[in-house]
């Protein structure tokens, strides 16, 4: 049953090759993204085009981000076969791609260096971002502790509450974190808040935002900036297996770590790509965080992509138990490989990816974040369908240290 | 003629600049807005600015902000809007601009919401998240029912794009205060006035400036260099003062409050 939905019509290689090329100039992937955003903001977004154009073809800079890369975040994270889960399963083999041992615990790091060495070269005075999980705004303000710049982060009150020890970790960092109590009090709301502070700050500060989306060139940027996770898979299976995988599994928030990982493989046409999406607690509106298996095509955040609103483009309410997947939109280029059948698209229930949370601690002895718990837990559903020697990469986007708490309530532990 | 065109085509005769007050559609309820409208009117404001209230408005302080959630909270549809102004229609012929999320343009997909805005009696948009780059398409569209789309310039906007931006905007031009988001405000930005002299001399289109403008002096102060006067947040957080109380103490006490500033800008 699983299976019927990898059978996409076929998608010329000539195709693939055009859709790597993408975004064009003006940030669009097909008929999705683009640039929304008031004027007051339209230079700056210019300038940071530029900025991160000439960036990634100055050696010097592709030096110096590889070296923060290598000796503060310590990359490259591994790429463990999960021995255990993959015999319990019975079906293909399974590798972990671990960002949760990246320094801070998740992949948001690999973009915060890379932004943080650009706001530097533009004379940037200040940091800005939003967080949910908290995650992003962790590795935000390390970045900016490590570099010695001023870092505000803007976060929903109701993420602070399920994220506590994250709100802790950046404030010992140096960062200030302002609540938003406006709307869901979650990640959209956070997003809205920057944005507005963007609006007055612009001309000293750069705004770091966290995932693939928002208005051009960020969905290009980021996601040049996580695609380090693709390259090395590609690099480390070819020496584990001698051949490309044959599923790349990873959760969409906003889509940063599964195009890390999708991106440097879109040409690779019998690689296939899963993003799993918060299925929360049921198909109903606002029980659930899946933009890309039961949105439409709309604008939120500067970018036309698939979104959660209704019939006038209001945002709809949205749910998810991980606080980084709870958002209502998604990157562009996700809702563009959704449209020309590259990429396919699932979402996992609350309770599944709560499962998954426990299964992969006791059998792998790695507590994963919830966000990539969604990813295991469609593995779990997905592996035992396939054959023996076949192969599943699976982005272990993040550590579950800090959902520790909040699956502890949710089990009815007392901590 | 289209009405703002008209509007301003007269104001210059009498050589007196346009005071537009902006409001919610929908805040607290849209027979309140009807009749809010009416009374802006009746105290001499020239054009309304009507806000379509968006669930996550990135232009906006938090002043806007709420009004916008206390409207949504209620159940303002944008269909509803518009019959509110088809219904204005019968009594007023006073230039309205709406002031729209392209998130709720693109939605209701751009041809289709332009055609239906028309047909209701507004008379334009201001969207403040489309820059130019994005706009040929409602440009189009809109120039076929003499609807006037009004372009941002913002103290950031370089030249290059000044002139971009000056060669497409229709009915007027809305230049941005300050650096920041609506919201009432101390003072106006000393550069005002030098970028308000510069779109001058690009352009013949009037040139109005909002954001941040709060007081009847402030409305004087640009009343003097500018082609119109916008107040948002001020004139909301009347409205916000009143909402519990009844419609007419409401209507009478905003519109004492829009009376002055209309004064202000004309003084
Ligand atoms: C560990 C982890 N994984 C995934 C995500 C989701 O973001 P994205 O889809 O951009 O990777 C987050 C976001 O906070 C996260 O912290």
């Amino acid at each position: 049953m699983v299976t019927t939905i990898l059978k996409s019509k076929v998608v010329e290689q000539k195709d693939l090759s055009e859709s790597c090329s993408l975004p064009d100039k003006m940030g669009h992937f097909g008929r999705f993204g683009g640039k929304f955003v008031p004027e007051t903001i339209m230079p700056a977004l210019d300038q940071l085009e530029k900025a991160y154009l000439a960036a990634k073809n100055d050696p010097a800079f592709n030096a110096e981000l590889e070296y923060y890369l290598r000796e503060y975040v310590g990359r490259p994270s591994t790429l463990y076969y999960a021995e255990r889960l993959t015999k319990k399963l019975g079906g293909a083999k399974i590798y972990f791609k671990r960002e949760d041992l990246n320094h801070t615990g998740a992949h948001k790091i690999n973009n915060t260096i890379g932004q943080i060495l650009l706001a530097i070269r533009m004379g940037k005075k200040r940091i800005i971002a939003e967080t949910g999980a908290g995650q992003h705004g962790v590795a935000t303000a390390t970045a900016a502790a490590m570099f010695g710049i001023e870092c505000d982060v803007y976060m929903g009150e109701e993420d602070m509450r399920r994220q506590a020890l994250n709100v802790f970790r950046m404030k010992l960092l140096g960062t200030r974190v302002i609540p938003v109590t406006s709307g869901s009090k979650t990640l959209k709301d956070a997003t809205n808040e920057a944005f507005r502070d963007w609006m007055a700050s612009v001309r000293h500060t750069h705004y770091i935002l966290g995932s693939i989306v928002g208005p051009h060139p960020y969905p290009m940027m980021v996601r040049d900036f996580q695609t380090v996770i693709g390259r090395e898979v590609k690099r480390q299976i070819m020496e584990k297996e001698r051949r490309l995988p044959d599923y790349l599994i990873a959760c969409v928030g906003g889509g940063s770590n599964s195009m890390g990982l999708f991106h440097p493989f879109i040409e690779d046409k019998d690689v296939k790509m899963i993003g799993v999406e918060a299925g929360g607690l049921g198909p109903e509106i606002g029980q659930h965080a899946s933009t890309l298996t039961s949105g439409k095509i709309g604008i939120l955040h500067g970018s036309a992509s698939y979104v959660l609103q209704d019939e006038d483009g209001q945002t709809l309410p949205v749910h998810s138990i991980s606080a980084g997947l709870d958002y209502p939109g998604v990157g562009p280029e996700h809702s563009y490989l959704k449209d020309i059948g590259r990429a396919k698209y699932v979402s996992i229930t609350d309770n599944e990816a709560v499962n998954a949370f426990q299964e992969c601690a006791r059998l792998e002895g790695i507590i994963p974040a919830l966000e990539a718990a969604h990813a295991i837990a469609y593995t779990m559903k997905f592996a035992p369908t396939l054959h023996k020697d076949e192969i599943i990469v699976i982005c272990l986007s993040g550590s579950g240290d800090k959902d520790s708490f909040e699956v502890a309530k949710k089990l009815g532990y007392k901590i | 003629m289209n009405r703002i065109d008209k509007k301003f085509y007269d104001l210059k005769n009498k050589k007196t600049p346009a005071f537009i007050p902006f409001i919610t559609a929908g805040d607290p309820d849209l027979q309140t807005t009807k009749v809010l409208i009416l009374e802006f009117e009746k105290r001499g404001a020239d054009i309304i600015e009507l806000g379509i209230p968006f669930s996550d408005p990135i232009a906006d302080g938090p002043i806007i902000q709420a009004s916008y959630y206390r409207a949504l909270v209620r159940g303002v549809k944008v269909a509803h809007i518009l019959d509110m102004v088809s219904e204005l229609r019968k009594k007023s012929g006073i230039p309205i601009v709406s002031m729209v999320s392209y998130s709720i343009v693109y939605k209701g997909g751009c041809q289709n919401f332009v055609e239906k805005a028309f047909k209701a009696g507004l008379d334009g948009l201001t969207i403040p998240d489309l820059p130019v780059e994005e706009s040929d398409e409602i440009f189009e569209i809109a120039k076929k029912n003499d609807f006037k789309i009004v372009c941002f310039i913002a103290p950031t906007t370089t030249e290059q794009r000044m002139s971009l931006i000056t060669q497409k905007s229709q009915g007027f031009l809305y230049y941005i205060s300050v650096v920041g988001i609506t919201g009432i405000r101390d003072r106006i930005p000393n550069d005002v006035v030098q970028n308000i002299n510069k779109l001058k001399q690009m352009t013949n289109t009037p040139i109005v400036v909002g954001f941040g403008v709060s007081t009847p002096e402030h409305a004087k102060l640009i009343g003097r260099v500018a082609d119109g006067v916008i107040v948002g947040s001020a004139i909301i957080k009347e409205v916000e003062k009143y909402t519990n109380k009844h419609s007419t103490e409401l209507v009478k006490c905003v519109g004492e409050f829009v009376g002055q500033l209309v004064l202000g800008t004309k003084g």
